[in-house]
């Protein structure tokens, strides 16, 4: 009990200090909504290009939502010394982490509602299989989100945050089957696709919302599930190692 | 302050290197309940190494340590809900008012909402901080922030508080003001570690004091017993012109049953175990080269027992203290 007393806390004020700051908040409506105006734009196929799309913006925003801000923020506190704070409190480091990742998992799942506001002016959204989208969703924050810890905890500077994050993230988007059908990309980059955690979310993310899956849904979900735990047990073993040396 | 004998903090064998460096080379020491025990050594020394060690943000190479009768050797979060911790910078939030990081930090220990508001209001007007509980911590000077600093290590009542350097880079007056706060926290009844390298800070707060040099601990005795070392001697300090450096080498030589240390480039401190006769001495140093300023008959100190016990040359504290105050570190 005392513990989750800690755990919300510590969401609670990443929220006040981070999340819901006029910047944040701004940089999570725009982006998505340049990422959507961009795409729309350059399919020149009008509204109807809008259900095709709409799988990748809503990628896009997920991803660059949480990995951002949950890199920027802790690489922020380690520098300044007050995540000390966090690692000196009585709880277990698992809760600790979860406490620090939750408010960008929220950000994360929160962005990814931007386009989908958006979509709904331009499209008819009763075809979208809420029970398999949304799930997708969540598990894409999450896997950004552990992302963004992995490259907190593997860097020392605020702008190596943001650097380290564009390393992963561009190639992802491009590799992921999101733009562009994994099958046309060069059959030697094609493993690497499967490598990447968002290939099985944005192949849930199309498959809600217009296209057949090129896997079973439920092997979708179960890698992308697999890609949550093992970034997360990474990033903690990597926290235990470096932080507390 | 009542130190019953029970020990608070327990350290056996602990070493720990980086690389090719041994921060902490198997010191033994132990803190009792209630005591105020200071760790005092230069910088570089191991301290905070050390303290980082017992508070569980540093795994040792070897060695046992129990807090709070809590073995924390193989688990070094074992025993944090005992302990405050009052690091060597002032670490809270800047974008946080004073009032929500106490309350944040009373929240890291699981303290209800209610109970960490009326304890964070408490120690907001104990500290002298009620009018600026409501500004952004960022916006404080340095004194404010250390007292916030040291108000939100025991916000949740710790037994035991872990102390790095309290004053460092901060005014006289707001140093003045924490040696008061720290001094009143013991009385009430909590254990508190405290690492400095101000002498005379150590002096006028600790109960027991260990020395530390090079990762090793050279002496650990109760202050009253290292002063017992000065009983009967006499300091004589001269403020020179021309340069201290080289007088001590002439003085040993022509005066043998005195001890003589340069304490900066120009003032050299000279000790002995009957009355020093400052006319020969003064003589001796203007034969020397040097000039004279002033001659000054002072009270034998923990410095003196300090440069005596650890071969360091008060200078060299000095400096350091001087290099922190103008670094600042709060």
């Amino acid at each position: 009990m005392k513990a989750w007393i800690a755990f919300w806390n510590i969401l609670a004020k990443d929220f006040r200090a981070y999340y819901l700051k006029p910047p944040n908040i701004s940089w999570g409506l725009i982006f998505p909504l340049a990422w959507t105006g961009m795409f729309f734009i350059r399919s020149g196929e009008g509204v109807d290009s809008v259900p095709t799309l709409l799988p990748g913006v809503i990628a896009v925003s997920v991803l660059f939502g949480a990995t951002s801000l949950l890199s920027v923020t802790v690489t922020f506190e380690k520098k300044g010394r007050s995540f000390e704070r966090l690692l000196l409190a009585p709880i277990p480091l698992e809760l600790l982490m979860l406490a620090k990742t939750a408010g960008a998992i929220l950000f994360g799942v929160a962005n990814a509602f931007v386009p989908i506001i958006m979509a709904a002016f331009l499209m008819d959204l009763s075809g979208i299989n809420w029970a398999t989208l949304i799930p997708a969703i969540v598990l894409i924050a999450i896997s950004s989100t552990f992302l963004g810890l992995f490259i907190a905890v593997s860097v020392n500077e605020v702008f190596e945050a943001q650097t380290f994050s564009n390393f992963f993230r561009f190639p992802m988007l491009f590799l992921c089957g999101l733009f562009f059908p994994i099958e046309q990309i060069p059959i030697w980059l094609q493993p690497l696709s499967y490598a990447l955690p968002l290939t099985y979310g944005a192949d849930v993310l199309h498959a809600s919302i217009h296209r057949p899956a090129n896997l079973p849904l439920a092997l979708d979900f179960v890698i992308l599930v697999v890609f949550c735990i093992l970034l997360f047990a990474f990033s903690l073993r990597n926290v235990r190692r470096k932080w507390i040396t | 302050m009542s130190v019953d004998g029970k020990i608070a903090i327990k350290v056996g064998a602990l070493a720990k290197r980086f690389g090719d460096v041994e921060a902490v080379a198997g010191i033994d020491f132990d803190v009792r309940e209630g005591e105020l025990f200071g760790f005092l050594g230069p910088n570089g020394a191991g301290k905070s190494t050390t303290i980082n060690i017992l508070i569980g943000l540093a795994r040792p190479d070897a060695g046992t340590i129990r807090i709070g009768g809590i073995d924390c050797s193989a688990n070094p979060k074992a025993a944090q809900h005992l302990m405050g911790v009052v690091p060597d910078e002032s670490n809270l939030y800047p974008e946080l008012t004073g009032f929500d990081n106490l309350s944040f930090c009373g929240s890291l220990y699981g303290m209800t909402r209610r109970d960490r508001e009326i304890r964070a209001r408490e120690l907001l007007e104990r500290f002298g901080l009620a009018e600026a509980g409501g500004r952004k911590f960022g916006g404080y000077s340095k004194g404010m922030k250390r007292k916030l600093t040291i108000a939100a290590g025991i916000i949740h009542s710790p037994p035991i508080l872990f102390m790095d350097e309290p004053t460092t880079g901060i005014d006289v007056a707001s140093a003045r003001r924490i040696r008061q706060l720290v001094a009143d926290l013991n009385r009430g009844g909590t254990t508190i570690f405290l690492t400095t390298h101000y002498i005379e800070e150590a002096e006028r707060l600790c109960r027991r004091i260990a020395f530390i040099v090079k990762g090793r601990i050279v002496r650990t005795d109760a202050v009253q017993d290292l002063m017992r070392r000065t009983d009967g001697r006499h300091v004589v300090q001269f403020a020179v012109s021309g340069g201290a450096a080289g007088l001590c080498e002439s003085i040993a030589a022509e005066f043998p049953g005195i001890r003589c240390h340069a304490v900066s480039d120009t003032a050299v401190r000279v000790e002995s175990p009957e009355p020093v006769r400052i006319g020969p001495l003064v003589r001796s140093i203007e034969d020397g080269g040097a000039e004279v300023a002033e001659a000054r008959k002072l009270r034998p100190s923990l410095e003196d027992v300090f440069v005596e016990i650890t071969g360091i040359e008060a200078g060299v504290m000095k400096q350091e203290r001087e290099k922190a105050r103008m670094g600042g570190g709060a």
